[in-house]
């Protein structure tokens, strides 16, 4: 007998959804999480603080940064958020090459502190390995997966226009967040002149009009305060701990269990498949293990890359599942690497109302139908117009204090969020020899760019300029801060998905080709990174595995 | 300054605020060294105070900077957030205002009357908008640059600075993407 019918290891974006899935279903379900217990509203101590209260202004003190190098960089961490992030002291690893590895270890991962982007991706994505010939072919296609978009999108709550753009697909959207005076602006000159580069409001996991699904969730219409990573007491954008788990919980199906660092996955020899999951007590360090008759494996990307691979066996001496011994490569990421900034002359006569917690995304326009650059993969373009509070004047005093109190004109600013090759030699693997304090081995990245990458980011500096002088803007600067990986937190692969079990380690249900009863829903799935904000596909990819496994257990298949 | 604003925003819609991404930006270079801060001298508040109120004094519409009690955080960030190389400019700066004063009308700062304040003080802004002008890239800020921004982020981001001087609701409750904004009309937090 089993102790539970299933375990999910992680409780984060994509665990959440296993865990809600497998339990609306019937089944009994252990959600294991390393991190401690994060309630809703109860865990935001943030969530109302002023801006004066902060005792730096959310200015990093020079401790924080010094303590924490890797960490402090992090896109939105800050005074009022770094209690979602780890402290880099508590979970080292080794950088082979630099590699900022970004977490958040805690009851609802990094669904508390993510960005919220929500596309889908498009049939272009699917296709264009097996179309231009780089890595494996997908096993699935956009027809696949849509409706789990949908299933996904229903329920988490994605604001959007419907844009009918073929390389970045429509979904169920409650209503856009408008854009401003001169992102109508850009999004008309953008048209005029290239006829197909479409600028539009992103998607974004904001609830702008909550419908009933969202209102039995507890959760009410966002704010626009754009405070959302302190933890949203309104319920205002999609998080596990808001949305997901407290529905699981619901079922009466559900335990989740905090401070349980998941060692590895048991494999029953005899049956052929996995027995359980050994965890070791964050706090005490005891070991205990937990038997269950379908694991799901959502520890995110390098995470369950790392379990996979300590999860060692007779059968299976260098990983669960790792026959071929591909598991940890094909790791991949964005290239976030090239930005720029304008200013845009007039509309000093309009300004804006409320704090806008989403960005415009101009549709990727590269290698769709054809391969029309040097490079292989496209870009997806994050931009928008703004007006700061103004932040330079000349003199001091009175004069000075008032134009300080005052908007400045209107700025344009774009940044990249481009795709990566798959490249067998940006891997992960285990230390030989170092261990974290719960005596697993640390995980090795040796992951980098490309000459791809390059060429991708060169295009995209040369693009952008030339569309904001086409949209009229002066002063144009372009930048590529050579970041290294990891920063984009948009890690991927490892554990790719594939029909053929000598390129791959997932079939079309995300299930091990060799352990059919361990399901990898994560980023580690990914084939090819495509150049959309993954967690919406790892959410869908979850949902459609988590019924085929339930489809599977009925059927006695384990 | 528009590498700044660009990540600015980047990091605005991530969750920041504008108002925080640019003090980072400024003021914490990401290279930091493991050195002990620079204490302040007991007097260093008031005078901080003074020079700070003097870059942004009261007007009809929003206290000043001393009311705001600047004085204080400044010397927080400062012994908190900033690097040592800035520490000590700002510092030997201070001594510097002091003595100027001293020389120019054998009083404190601190007593002298708000004329001879703004008088001063404007002749160091001058200073140091051709220092900045024309220095290296690598080369050190003017202090009284860093003085001017400090005061720039201690004010605007106090709770006068915010409800005062600026327009700020915590809860706007929608997004208005195009309203009508009419010249000198404040700006939102
Ligand atoms: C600042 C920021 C902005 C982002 N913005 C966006 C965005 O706009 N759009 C987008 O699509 N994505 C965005 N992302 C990425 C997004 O957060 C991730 O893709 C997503 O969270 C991945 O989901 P996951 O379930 O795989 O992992 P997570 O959400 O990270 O959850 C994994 C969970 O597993 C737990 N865990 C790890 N190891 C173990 C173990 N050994 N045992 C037990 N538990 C374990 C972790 O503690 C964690 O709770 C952003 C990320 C960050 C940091
Ligand atoms: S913008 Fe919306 S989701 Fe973000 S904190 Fe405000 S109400 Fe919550």
């Amino acid at each position: 007998m089993s102790d539970f019918d299933a375990i999910v290891i992680g409780s984060g974006i994509s665990g959440g959804w296993a865990a809600k899935e497998l339990c609306e279903k019937g089944l009994k379900t252990l959600v294991l999480e390393r991190g401690r217990n994060i309630e809703h509203i109860a865990d935001y101590p943030t969530a109302f603080t002023e801006p004066w209260e902060f005792k730096h202004r959310n200015y990093l003190p020079r401790k924080v940064r010094e303590e924490n190098p890797l960490i402090s960089k992090a896109a939105g961490y800050n005074e009022d958020t770094a209690h979602f992030f780890i402290q880099d002291k508590d979970h080292p690893y080794v950088q082979e090459k630099p590699f900022e590895w970004i977490r958040g270890y805690q009851v609802g991962g990094k669904s508390l502190i993510w960005g919220r982007a929500c596309q889908r991706w498009s049939e272009y994505e699917f296709s264009a390995p097996a179309r231009f010939g780089y890595g494996i072919d997908w096993p699935i296609r956009y027809k696949d997966v849509a409706p789990w978009y949908s299933h996904v999108e229903k329920f988490i709550g994605v604001c959007g226009h419907k844009d009918s753009i073929e390389a970045m697909p429509d979904g169920e959207f409650l209503p856009p967040i408008e854009l401003n005076c001169v992102e109508k602006v850009l999004q008309q000159k953008f048209l005029a002149h290239y006829k197909n580069r479409y600028l539009v409001q992103g998607r974004w996991a904001q609830l702008t009009e909550p419908n009933d699904i969202h209102i039995e969730q507890g959760r009410g219409r966002c704010q626009c305060r754009n405070l959302c990573m302190r933890g949203c007491p309104y319920g205002g954008y999609f998080s596990s701990v808001t949305s997901t788990l407290p529905w699981a919980k619901r079922t009466g199906n559900l335990t989740v269990r905090p401070h349980s660092v998941v060692h590895s996955i048991i494999y029953d020899e005899n049956k052929g498949q996995a027995s359980g999951v050994r965890v070791i007590d964050a706090n005490t360090k005891e070991v205990i293990e937990y038997k269950a008759r379908v694991i799901f494996v959502n520890a995110s990307a390098l995470n369950s890359n790392l379990i996979l691979l300590n999860s060692t066996s007779k059968r299976f001496p260098n990983g669960l599942g790792n026959d071929n011994g591909l598991l940890g490569k094909f790791i991949g990421f964005h290239i976030y690497r090239g930005s720029m900034g304008a200013d845009m002359p007039g509309y000093e006569d309009k300004y804006i109302y409320g704090r806008n917690p989403v960005e415009c995304i101009l549709a990727n326009f590269r290698n769709l139908k054809e391969q029309d650059t040097d490079f292989f993969g496209g870009y997806t373009t994050f931009m928008g117009a703004y007006r700061a509070r103004r932040n330079e004047a000349e003199g001091i005093g009175a004069g000075f204090k008032k134009a300080l109190s005052e908007p400045d004109g209107w700025r344009v600013y774009m940044y990249m969020q481009g795709e990566t090759m798959p490249n067998e030699n940006n891997h992960v693997r285990l230390s030989t020899n170092e261990k974290d304090q719960w005596g697993i081995p640390l995980l090795v990245t040796s992951v980098g760019y490309d000459d791809n990458a390059e060429k991708m980011v060169k295009d995209f500096l040369i693009q952008g300029r030339e569309m904001l002088e086409v949209a009229g803007c002066t002063n144009i600067e372009t930048y590529d801060n050579k970041q290294a990986p990891g920063l984009d937190i948009h890690e991927m692969g490892g554990v790719r998905m594939g029909r053929d079990p000598q390129t791959s380690l997932l079939n079309e249900w995300n299930q091990l080709h060799h352990c059919k009863n361990v399901f990898v829903t994560d980023g580690a799935c990914m084939t090819s990174m495509g150049n959309q904000s993954p967690s919406i596909l790892y959410m869908a990819l979850t949902a459609r595995a988590a019924n085929r496994a339930v489809a599977e257990l009925k059927k006695g298949k384990f | 300054m528009d590498r700044r604003t660009a990540l600015n925003k980047t990091a605005l819609l991530l969750g920041g605020t504008i108002l925080g991404a640019e003090a980072l930006l400024s003021g914490c270079a990401p290279q930091s060294s493991k050195s002990k801060g620079i204490l302040f001298k007991a007097e260093d508040e008031a005078l901080l105070n003074e020079i700070a109120d003097t870059i942004l004094p009261d007007t009809p519409d929003s206290p000043g900077a001393k009311q705001a009690g600047v004085g204080a955080f400044m010397q927080l960030i400062v012994e908190d957030c900033y690097e040592p190389a800035d520490q000590k400019v700002l510092i030997a700066g201070l001594e510097k205002i002091r003595s100027i004063s001293q020389q120019q009308y054998k009083q404190d700062f601190v007593v002298l009357n708000a004329v001879q304040r703004q008088g001063l003080l404007t002749g160091l802004d001058e200073e140091a908008k051709k220092h900045e002008k024309s220095k290296t890239d690598e080369a050190p800020s003017h202090y009284f640059t860093i003085l001017k921004q400090l005061s720039v982020f201690a004010y605007f981001s106090s709770e006068v600075g915010t409800t005062k001087a600026l327009r700020y609701n915590p809860i706007p409750g929608r997004f208005d993407g195009c309203v009508d904004y009419k010249e000198g009309e404040k700006a939102w937090v």
